[in-house]
């Protein structure tokens, strides 16, 4: 089974729930605080959702910073898979792991609600148990979750086909706003060019559980499992 | 010596900039029609010790890159006084 590091910042709200959802699956999972310097043999790294920092200066800015992140730095550059969920996410950004920025959404409200996004890229270390273009309602819970990038950054995002997560545009089958934040080309994910580091703003740890409604996100989880045991 | 550093950090041209469209609509509505293209930033005061002024702002320049402002969304602008 994968060793799974969940880093805990001051201010990570998401850490129990996604520590759960990764022991959920079987994974051998653990809290590591923000100023340890070593990850402990992990085989994956999860940044949790939350407010690092309370937010200050921007989202993720400080916490970037933390010791932990020079061992997150060295397990990314060595192929290592690493999740940034929501908070994760914007210091994945901040720390120059994933292009680009989360500022504020655009209607300028907290946004907390169900979404539908579809999967884009089946291949990563967290998807490749979902099939390609499928469809997964998961909850959101942000201030700050609308994805930003220059003009080609975010061409060469979408003509390598970096866009993880996206949302969906409203149908009859979705009741849901196609997009709770501006985000540009209406990206909910994206990852790194070699796709070992993939960053979401929906919170797949809320959604895998049957107890909590929805069981759309835990692919996420058993991603991990089903890449560690055929590697 | 010590220099008091002002920093002033804007989204950058181009991006929306919500914070500064709901502030405009509100003077608006205030009455304040002639306000437009309202931008919202951060202003941030330091002290800084160093040996000269443009050591101070080598240096105030080098923590704007590196923490105070976003390269990848915001602009910004220092000045240096001395104390």
């Amino acid at each position: 089974m994968p060793r799974v590091a969940v880093v805990r910042f001051p201010g990570s709200n998401c850490d129990l729930d996604t520590l759960r959802a990764a022991e959920g699956v079987g994974a051998d999972a653990y809290l590591v605080w923000h100023r340890d310097t070593d990850l402990r043999d992990a085989d994956v790294v999860i940044l949790p959702g939350g407010f690092s920092y309370g937010d200050y200066l921007r989202s993720g800015a400080i916490a970037r910073f933390s010791p932990i992140m020079q061992a997150v730095q060295r397990h990314a550059a060595a192929g290592g898979p690493v999740l940034g969920i929501c908070n994760g996410f914007q210091i994945l950004c901040e720390a120059d792991l994933l292009p680009g920025a989360l500022l504020r959404n655009a209607g300028l409200s907290f946004v907390s609600k169900p979404v539908d996004v579809v999967v884009e890229r089946p291949d990563t270390a967290f998807t490749c148990d979902y099939d390609s273009d499928c469809r997964l309602r998961l909850p959101v819970a942000h201030g700050d979750g609308r994805f930003v990038a220059a003009p080609d950054t975010l061409r060469m995002l979408e003509a390598e086909g970096r866009v993880v997560l996206r949302y969906v545009a409203a149908t009859e089958r979705s009741p849901f706003q196609p997009n709770p934040n501006g985000s540009a080309n209406h990206i909910a994910g994206i990852c790194n060019a070699d796709g070992n580091v993939v960053g979401i703003m929906p919170h797949p740890e809320r959604a895998a559980d049957r107890l909590l409604g929805l069981t759309g996100g835990s692919g996420f989880f058993t991603s991990m499992v089903t890449l560690h045991q055929d590697s | 010596m010590t220099f008091r550093v002002h920093v002033r950090v804007m989204p950058r041209e181009g991006l929306l900039d919500p914070q500064g469209q709901a502030v405009e609509h509100a003077l608006s509505a205030l009455g304040f029609e002639e306000a437009g293209a309202v931008r919202i930033g951060r202003a941030i005061e330091l002290d800084v010790a160093a040996a000269s002024r443009d050591e101070a702002e080598t240096r105030a320049r080098q923590m704007c890159d590196k923490l105070l402002a976003n390269p990848v969304t915001e602009d910004y602008l220092l000045e240096v006084e001395e104390d």
